[in-house]
């Protein structure tokens, strides 16, 4: 006899669990208990009616394991129809991935540096900035990591450039309705607080590991919350009493939108830029666990075959990367602060 | 007062909560604001507004902070949506209108001058001045010269490149008043427009709008709880109290005759010498008195008129309008007007009208 007998016993739902009562003995526990009478469970040993627990009383209740296969069942099911709609529309980002990785590896070195100083200054103005940019490509170079550095610098790129695409957007939707905040700021906690890992698992299932799609949706999935967060946060924070202005001098939504409230929360989407950055750049090295190129592989490496300079070198890569990266939308985001300020 | 009636308000009710159609009923069968409050939990912010606001003068809507004055003057270009009445601008019901239509009255015919200014801190001064015709879609080309003449009216010569945080307050308010007079509409509404500014740039400010009415002649809509402000500016004067009307009519008409102990205790605190006029206190005559110590203005301030008459209470003086005698001004009658009058008692100018 099971703990929970009396539950289905007595709500008559025995018939239901598919079994008579007190028919068929199986178990030896069910036999012992027979012999000794009616057991009676200490309510220090009761087990919380779990799926398990129930399970042993009545059939008919699935047990916890069902749950996961059932799970793992139904989505795998729905695989091969998710793919016919997910496929194509991810393909774009393959695409872009693809290209990018292989224009910023096939264009020699001393283009491309010189190029990224070039946007390091257009970006900053401050000779300071290119400085340190040009020390850390150049360190990065030297210990012969640039291939590394250039493809993480790529899928970064891609990746933040559509986590803007679609994230401003969606933030600006979010700040003009409450109802879609509501009901976005759930999945953008779940978004920011699943472990980076989980994303993996579903997506491996859906494309093979030889696309480059699998990491691409991974990173901007994690990536995307900043930046919408920002964008919401900053049309929300616009001053009330300029829009009214803008209201009053018979702006339309759409003039309001790219005149007053886009410029007016600009620093605020910037920041989320930066953020977005930062997290790419983090997500970029777990990825590199499903084939993402890049600076993440040498530390898996590290990992794989405890080879400790490898790791901590490409860690000090990451890093370097990190800071430039910081830098540089940081100091565009402190020249829009300067221009609204002054 | 004569002339034609630009805005004009009827039955106008406002009342913010979750079921304003239910609270109209019960304010309508006569409940007051703070019963409505306890019972419904409804704030009534507009009572039965009913104003006429003349064409090319200054409507001045005075109360104090929760009187509704500022709900009011949202109603004028429907910033705020009210619960029931009847706006009209211009002889039509601007509650009728659509979207565009309503964008086009924004645009073309009122501007708003807003307390905290409310300039767009992106746009450079006379950008910010032109901002009505970048509505419209004109380019910067356009509207330039239009913008720099009105700021050069204003006192902002060669300001025009400057961001308005790099401006002093009372110099922003001169471009939030350039940017309403830039888009050449005929309503101009002003939200406690120089409520935010130090008392003596405040003066300076309410100079200047009176300057300008004097050339342009535009309907202004002004919002304040200053009494002074208000009597300075106001040809028509809209005293607000609880969200309803309290008392309207010509300012020295209030002032020399309030018509609820509200607006004695309000008037109580102000030098009358310097806001009554003769006009409002001379004997309507044109027979010449006997002896005549002098001729003065009909729009003379009292305190000017004892300047002249060096403080002798036993002058009379001929009240001269355009060049042609209009009354006769009794000192004693002057002095008497200087104080406030117990209830019951009438000025001298009401016995003799």
């Amino acid at each position: 006899m099971a703990t929970y007998d009396f539950l289905f016993d007595t709500t008559g739902l025995r018939g239901w669990c598919g079994e008579e009562q007190g028919g068929g003995l199986s178990s030896m526990a069910d036999l012992m208990g027979q012999a000794g009478g009616p057991t009676e469970t200490s309510l220090w040993d009761l087990p919380f009616p779990s799926l398990d627990a129930l399970h042993e009383a009545c059939s008919a209740i699935p047990q916890s394991r069902d749950l996961t296969r059932g799970l793992e069942r139904g989505f795998l099911d729905i695989k091969d129809s998710l793919k016919v709609v997910v496929d194509p529309l991810t393909q774009p980002l393959s695409w872009a991935l693809e290209n990018a990785l292989w224009i910023m590896q096939a264009v020699p070195w001393w283009i491309m540096i010189p190029v990224l100083l070039l946007i390091t200054w257009a970006v900053g103005r401050s000779g300071r900035l290119v400085a340190l940019v040009a020390a850390c490509f150049g360190f990065l170079a030297f210990i012969d990591f640039y291939d590394h550095t250039m493809q993480t610098l790529a899928i970064i790129f891609v990746c933040a450039f559509i986590c803007v695409l679609l994230g401003v957007p969606i933030g600006i939707a979010m700040s003009r309705s409450d109802r879609v905040q509501r009901g976005l700021i759930p999945v953008l906690d779940m978004l920011q607080t699943l472990p980076p890992f989980v994303y993996l698992i579903p997506l491996i299932f859906l494309f093979s590991v030889t696309e480059p799609k699998l990491y691409g949706i991974a990173i901007i999935l994690y990536a995307i919350v900043p930046v919408v967060r920002l964008t919401d946060l900053g049309i929300r924070l616009v001053d009330k009493d300029v829009i009214e202005a803008a209201d009053a001098f018979g702006m339309s939504k759409r003039q309001k939108l790219f005149g007053v409230q886009i410029p007016l929360a600009l620093p605020n989407i910037m920041a989320g830029v930066n953020q977005t950055i930062m997290m790419s750049l983090a997500m970029v090295v777990i990825a590199s666990l499903v084939s993402a190129p890049g600076l993440g592989v040498l530390v898996l490496r590290g990992i794989r075959s405890l080879e400790l300079g490898v790791g901590l070198l490409s860690g000090l890569g990451i890093v370097l990367l990190a800071i430039i990266l910081d830098r540089v939308t940081k100091a565009a985001l402190a020249r829009i602060n300067a221009e609204q300020k002054s | 007062m004569s002339g034609d009636i630009k805005i004009s308000v009827r039955n106008l009710y406002k009342i913010f909560g979750n079921n304003p159609r239910d609270a109209l009923a019960k304010v309508r069968a006569g409940m007051g604001k703070t019963e409505l409050q306890r019972e419904t939990g409804h704030v009534l912010g507009l009572n039965d507004i009913n104003v006429d606001m003349p064409s090319g003068k200054t409507t001045v809507i005075m109360g104090l902070s929760g009187s509704g004055k500022s709900t009011l003057i949202r109603h004028l270009n429907r910033l705020i949506e009210p619960t029931a009445g009847e706006v009209h601008v211009n002889g039509e019901n601007i509650l009728t209108y659509g979207e565009r239509r309503l964008r086009q009255l924004r645009q073309k015919e009122m501007s708003m001058v807003f307390q905290k200014f409310a300039l767009l801190p992106h746009r450079t001064v006379l950008e910010n001045a032109g901002t009505s015709w970048q509505i419209a879609g004109k380019s910067k080309r356009d509207y330039a010269d239009e913008a720099r003449k009105w700021l050069n009216r204003v006192g902002l010569e060669g300001q025009g490149d400057q961001y308005p945080a790099q401006l002093s307050g009372g110099m922003q308010q001169r471009v939030g008043i350039a940017r309403a007079l830039t888009s050449n509409s005929d309503i101009m509404l002003m939200d406690e427009a120089f409520s935010a500014l130090d008392p003596l740039i405040r003066t300076d400010m309410q100079n200047l709008l009176v300057e300008l009415q004097n050339e342009l002649a535009k309907t202004v809509i002004f919002i304040t709880h200053d009494l002074d402000e208000a009597l300075k500016l106001a040809d028509h004067l809209v005293i607000l109290k609880d969200g309803l009307v309290v008392q309207q009519g010509e300012p020295q008409n209030i002032l020399l005759n309030p018509s609820d102990p509200y607006i004695e205790a309000f008037v109580s605190d102000i030098n009358r010498a310097r806001v009554l006029r003769v006009r409002s206190i001379m004997e309507k005559t044109a027979d010449l008195p006997g002896a005549v110590a002098g001729e003065i203005d009909y729009d003379a301030t009292l305190e000017s008129v004892i300047a002249v008459s060096k403080g002798d209470t036993t002058h009379n003086y001929r009240v001269m309008q355009s060049g042609r005698q209009v009354g006769v001004l009794h000192m004693q009658d002057l002095v008497r007007a200087l104080v406030p009058l117990k209830p019951g008692e009438r000025t001298a100018g009401q016995q003799t009208r």
